[in-house]
């Protein structure tokens, strides 16, 4: 499909130059200016220029090194405009002269440091000092370079919303005068922790879409998977980056094999394992045997990608190797403990050594505060149950799981299996 | 959206034993990992001249074996990527970067891969009745 409007035709253009480059040509622009937010707005004013003269002129060969020399020729004109009124700016008139002597080469491609730069953009989007959510509409804008109106509508809010958040979490971080730099020694774990945190919620809100949706929203898994690869490749070394990554790729392969043509959910068992994508099945593979290879085989997003990865090598469901699931539950229990994991590590034990030992798992869950109204806990218990032949519990734990449940078609085939847990034979 | 980045094969790349130049492989290698820097690329392989290869022609019930070499150069396939970019746009834009896989003129020709989706309109019963075959045989097994 070409369009037979050549201005549209550069438009399209212009778009995907701004996608490749917008991120790099932003964090250049944030160490220049020490802003955030100033320099996502002189990117968007090079933007601006390129969408003005790019349609007649053409893109230029080298359109990455043409918008970061407009956008230094702007910040040069706000900080002239500036510069006796603001002490801030004063202090930066040392980086500025610099910028004046510098006669901007157009054919040199971009700093070296822009990689380090790039990685300093990733810690401040997903700065701790933001909440979750900032951190993740600012992240999707200045790294995915998303428009505000695509954000909100993966994530089904109103544009405003967005746009306030987005301006709340600039702000924030000026206040708070957060450092562009790379985090050093522990502080490093905790802050990529956030950024990781940061790219699997965008997976998640991608992963629990529905049918009928926006299809923006799907597109957040592979949004967060290319994020995901681009940090990979920025620290080499963070075993749990590649980790995530395999978590992320194998998850992925699974995406049209999840859901049926009604756009009901298929549980893993059940789905048709000749549309897992094998392509993203060998990505993750990779992906986790570069983490483990790094020394980090207990790190929780590994453990979780080695999990998935047990599934995405057996061919049949029945192929698959629950010892290794459960030995593999066993130490995310231990590293990154949860009633959750706890619950899903019962369900490993059973498939591996019967429903007695995952009975006797899930019974020490049932006074767990949080699971109190966790469906999928009297569920999992009922199963075993009725595999045990405890038929009259096994009915009444389906029923209560139904009540905890808000999705119809899970309550009814919980209810069915009550209905068909046989009554104990009257004597 | 998944592209196929094919590079055209030319007469020089058919030859036997024809190695690349090595600056031609340094400036290739620099815009791979520019590439894989990007999120952008999902796989890619060279492939080795056509008389390491054959094709299998189909008539009718027949199946001819034809080994290679192949005489169209410029329709042969040297190489390939697959990318997961946003549009059709930016797998362009990316080629564009792309230093010249050969030491002559030479294309490169990007082609979008079909999705699943793509094929809805005419697999949803097919796979309707396949799920409820695999679903039969799980509920079989389970008992």
């Amino acid at each position: 499909m070409s369009a037979t409007d050549p201005h549209q035709a550069t438009h399209q253009a212009i778009d995907a130059v701004w996608r490749i480059e917008s991120p790099r040509l932003i964090a250049g622009l944030t160490r220049i200016t020490r802003d955030v937010g100033l320099a996502e707005d002189l990117a968007q004013e090079a933007l601006v220029a390129a969408l003005e003269q790019w349609p007649q002129s053409g893109v230029p060969d080298n359109p990455g090194a043409w918008l970061m020399a407009t956008a230094k020729h702007r910040a040069l004109d706000h900080h002239r405009r500036n510069a006796l009124l603001d002490r801030k700016h004063q202090e930066l008139g040392r980086q500025y002269e610099i910028l004046e002597q510098t006669v901007p080469d157009l054919d040199s491609p971009l700093d070296d440091t822009i990689g380090d730069d790039l990685l300093r953009l990733v810690f401040i989007s997903c700065h701790p000092i933001l909440s979750p959510e900032a951190r993740v509409a600012l992240t999707l804008r200045l790294l995915g370079g998303l428009t505000t109106d695509e954000i909100a509508r993966a994530y089904l809010v109103s544009e405003s919303t967005i746009a306030q958040r987005i301006v709340r979490a600039k702000r924030t971080l000026t206040e708070a005068r957060v450092p562009f730099e790379i985090p050093r020694g522990p502080e490093f774990t905790a802050r990529l922790a956030s950024v990781l945190q940061v790219l699997y919620l965008v997976f998640n809100e991608g992963y629990t879409a529905t049918q009928g949706d926006d299809w923006l929203r799907p597109a957040l898994c592979d949004e967060a998977l290319r994020l995901g690869r681009i940090l990979a490749e920025l620290v080499p070394s963070e075993p749990e980056v590649h980790g995530l990554v395999a978590l992320m790729e194998i998850q992925a392969s699974r995406a049209h094999a999840r859901v049926d043509s009604a756009g009901n959910a298929i549980l893993l068992l059940d789905q048709d394992r000749a549309q897992w994508d094998q392509l993203l099945i060998h990505r993750g593979l990779t992906a986790l045997a570069r983490a483990e290879s790094l020394g980090g085989a207990t790190g929780p997003y590994a453990l979780q990608a080695a999990i998935a990865a047990c599934h995405a090598r057996a061919y049949t469901a029945a192929a698959t190797d629950w010892l290794r699931i459960a030995s593999l539950y066993e130490t995310l229990a231990q590293v990154a403990p949860s009633p959750v994991v706890e619950l899903n590590r019962a369900v490993a034990v059973a498939m591996a050594f019967g429903p007695a030992a995952g009975l006797e798992r899930v019974d020490a869950l049932i006074s767990e505060p949080s699971l109190r109204n966790y469906h999928l806990l009297p569920a999992v218990r009922a199963d075993f149950l009725s595999k045990l032949g405890r038929t009259e519990e096994a009915r009444a734990e389906f029923i209560r799981a139904a009540s905890l449940t808000n999705n119809t078609r899970e309550r009814d085939l919980l209810l069915s299996r009550a209905a068909d847990s046989p009554h104990p034979p009257t004597k | 959206m998944r592209f196929m980045v094919i590079v055209k094969a030319t007469a020089e790349s058919e030859k036997e034993g024809a190695l690349p130049d090595p600056q031609l492989m340094a400036d290739m290698g620099k815009f791979n990992e520019e590439l894989i820097k990007a999120g952008v690329v999902l796989a890619m392989d060279g492939l080795q001249p056509s008389s390491k290869g054959a094709r299998v022609k189909f008539s009718g019930k027949s199946r001819t074996v034809v080994d290679g070499p192949f005489t169209e150069s410029k329709e042969l396939i040297a190489g390939f990527w697959i990318w997961q970019v946003k549009s059709l746009e930016e797998a362009i834009e990316w080629v564009k970067r792309c230093p010249n896989p050969h030491a002559v003129d030479s294309e490169i020709e990007i082609r979008q891969v079909f999705e699943i989706e793509d094929f809805a309109p005419i697999l949803s019963d097919e796979v309707i009745q396949h799920k409820k075959a695999v679903r039969a045989q799980l509920i079989g097994q389970a008992k």
